[in-house]
């Protein structure tokens, strides 16, 4: 491992962590959205909409993500959805996810006392508010440790995009090392590339989890 | 005020209510008793349709309840609850749980409902505890909290369900004595309780529910001192004989079925 190899190889690096953060936030976004728009749906009153939502959400969580990806970017163009590699693997990686995030946001909200429905409907409250004002600020306490394991992995599953062509982080680094064989160097500075980043996620994690913990649900 | 007429309601094959007809008239205090099971909570329930009926028909201030209309979260507005388990809003200060409702569905201005949320907060006797936590407080403050959220609404009449039956039994009294204020006051109250020495006291009216029909009505004198009925008696017996803690149980004056 040679000194004049890390300062070559950091700013290309570093470049691929720009996208790599762009994918895992914009999917994080996205998926936030559809999961919640899931979790919802899956909590119709409706039967026959909670029925074709579970059977999604269990076929696209019974999919490896590398295969969702591999769809979106090769597939969808057949039928005449036309992507860049990089909107195929936000949009891949976000809809896979959006299903482990209504998951977690299902159980969140599963978990608050029905008591409390009782009570915001006894005073007058309708059922949005009642979801906003009531509900969802105490089910985020409850689904967000789950969550932000979901936005480190997230963030670790941005690397499969380097398989459909993303230069992300790891596909960068690939890239150098299959051009000077420096593989100690090269996927040393990748694996602390993705530390520097999930370390600090997982920090953030407790604090917010401390945070939202200042009042206790009994 | 509060016209209930034949009402009927299942949970599966399971009967809850059998025909109930019950008029509750503004500033009348009702007291509903009987055993768990008998349907009691689950009719309070049906008032402000957080329960549903199968027949007969609920009326409260001429409007009728039903839980599919448009109306029913205005009609709510108008007719408070108090839960056994209080339901306070765990993430709201006290005086902010007091305030949801005046500002976020009667859509009042912040500050004159912050002055009136703490101005509800001091009758209940907790203007001191205004920014405590629900979980800071205990049980009998708690619900004082929740009676102050119910009283903010400015409703026509208040719906207590077992208000004072998840508490230890020091915490009891506090309670009772600002829902005897309200009661003195005029306020129209429907009461779920176990709570006999309060029920002698306060109510207007008692309604001995059995396997979901109310089984004896009268005042609180007839039908705690005096039963007709002979299921009646034996409740009163049980609950007299198990519940000693009752301050007001033994002060004599009506001569509880001993």
């Amino acid at each position: 491992m040679r000194w004049s190899d890390i300062v070559e190889f950091v700013p290309i690096l570093l470049q691929g962590a720009g996208m790599s953060v762009l994918i895992t936030v914009s999917c994080l976004v996205l998926s936030t959205a559809l999961g919640l728009v899931w979790a919802l749906l899956k909590m119709s009153r409706h039967a026959p909409v909670r029925r074709v939502v579970t059977t999604l959400i269990n076929v696209v969580r019974g999919l490896p993500m590398i295969v969702i990806l591999f769809y979106v970017y090769f597939v969808f163009p057949d039928i005449h959805l036309q992507m860049n590699a990089v909107e195929a693997s936000i949009v891949g990686l976000a809809f896979g996810y959006s299903t482990y995030v209504a998951e977690i946001i299902r159980s969140g909200i599963e978990s608050v006392d029905p008591g409390q429905y009782e009570a915001a409907q006894s005073i007058g409250m309708g059922k949005i508010k009642t979801m906003t004002r009531v509900i969802l600020p105490q089910a985020i306490k409850v689904a967000l440790p789950p969550f932000s394991n979901t936005l480190v992995s997230m963030l670790k599953d941005s690397s499969l995009a380097s398989t459909i062509t993303v230069s992300e982080m790891t596909r960068q680094g690939s890239l150098i090392a299959a051009a000077t064989f420096q593989n100690l160097t090269v996927y040393t500075l990748v694996a602390i590339g993705y530390l520097a980043m999930s370390l600090p996620l997982m920090g953030l994690t407790r604090q917010l989890e401390r945070r939202f913990g200042k009042h206790r649900v009994k | 005020m509060i016209e209930i007429k034949d009402v009927h309601k299942s949970f599966g094959a399971v009967r809850v209510l059998k025909g109930i007809t019950l008029n509750v008239r503004q500033g009348e205090v009702v007291c509903l008793i009987g055993a768990s099971g008998s349907g009691k909570s689950t009719l309070l329930r049906c008032i402000n349709a957080l329960e549903s009926y199968d027949s007969g028909e609920i009326r409260l201030l001429d409007q009728l309840v039903e839980q599919r209309c448009r109306q029913i979260n205005q009609l709510r507005t108008q007719v408070g609850m108090v839960f056994q388990r209080f339901n306070l809003f765990p993430h709201r200060t006290a005086v902010e749980n007091v305030m949801e409702g005046p500002v976020h569905v009667k859509r009042e201005p912040l500050d004159q409902a912050r002055r009136d949320a703490i101005e509800l907060l001091r009758k209940v006797g907790l203007g001191e505890r205004a920014h405590a936590y629900p979980h800071q407080l205990s049980g009998g403050q708690q619900q004082r909290v929740a009676i102050a959220r119910s009283l903010a609404m400015k409703p026509k009449a208040i719906l207590f369900d077992e208000p004072t039956s998840a508490l230890d039994p020091e915490l009891v009294g506090e309670v009772l004595s600002v829902m005897r204020t309200l009661a003195r006051e005029g306020m129209t109250m429907l009461v779920v309780t176990h709570e006999m020495g309060f029920a002698r006291e306060v109510a207007d009216r008692v309604c001995f529910l059995h396997a979901g029909s109310i089984i004896e009505e009268g005042s609180a004198k007839e039908v705690l001192g005096c039963p007709r009925e002979a299921r009646t008696k034996e409740f009163l017996r049980h609950v007299l004989t198990h519940r000693v803690e009752d301050p007001l149980a033994d002060n004599g004056g009506t001569g509880a079925v001993a």
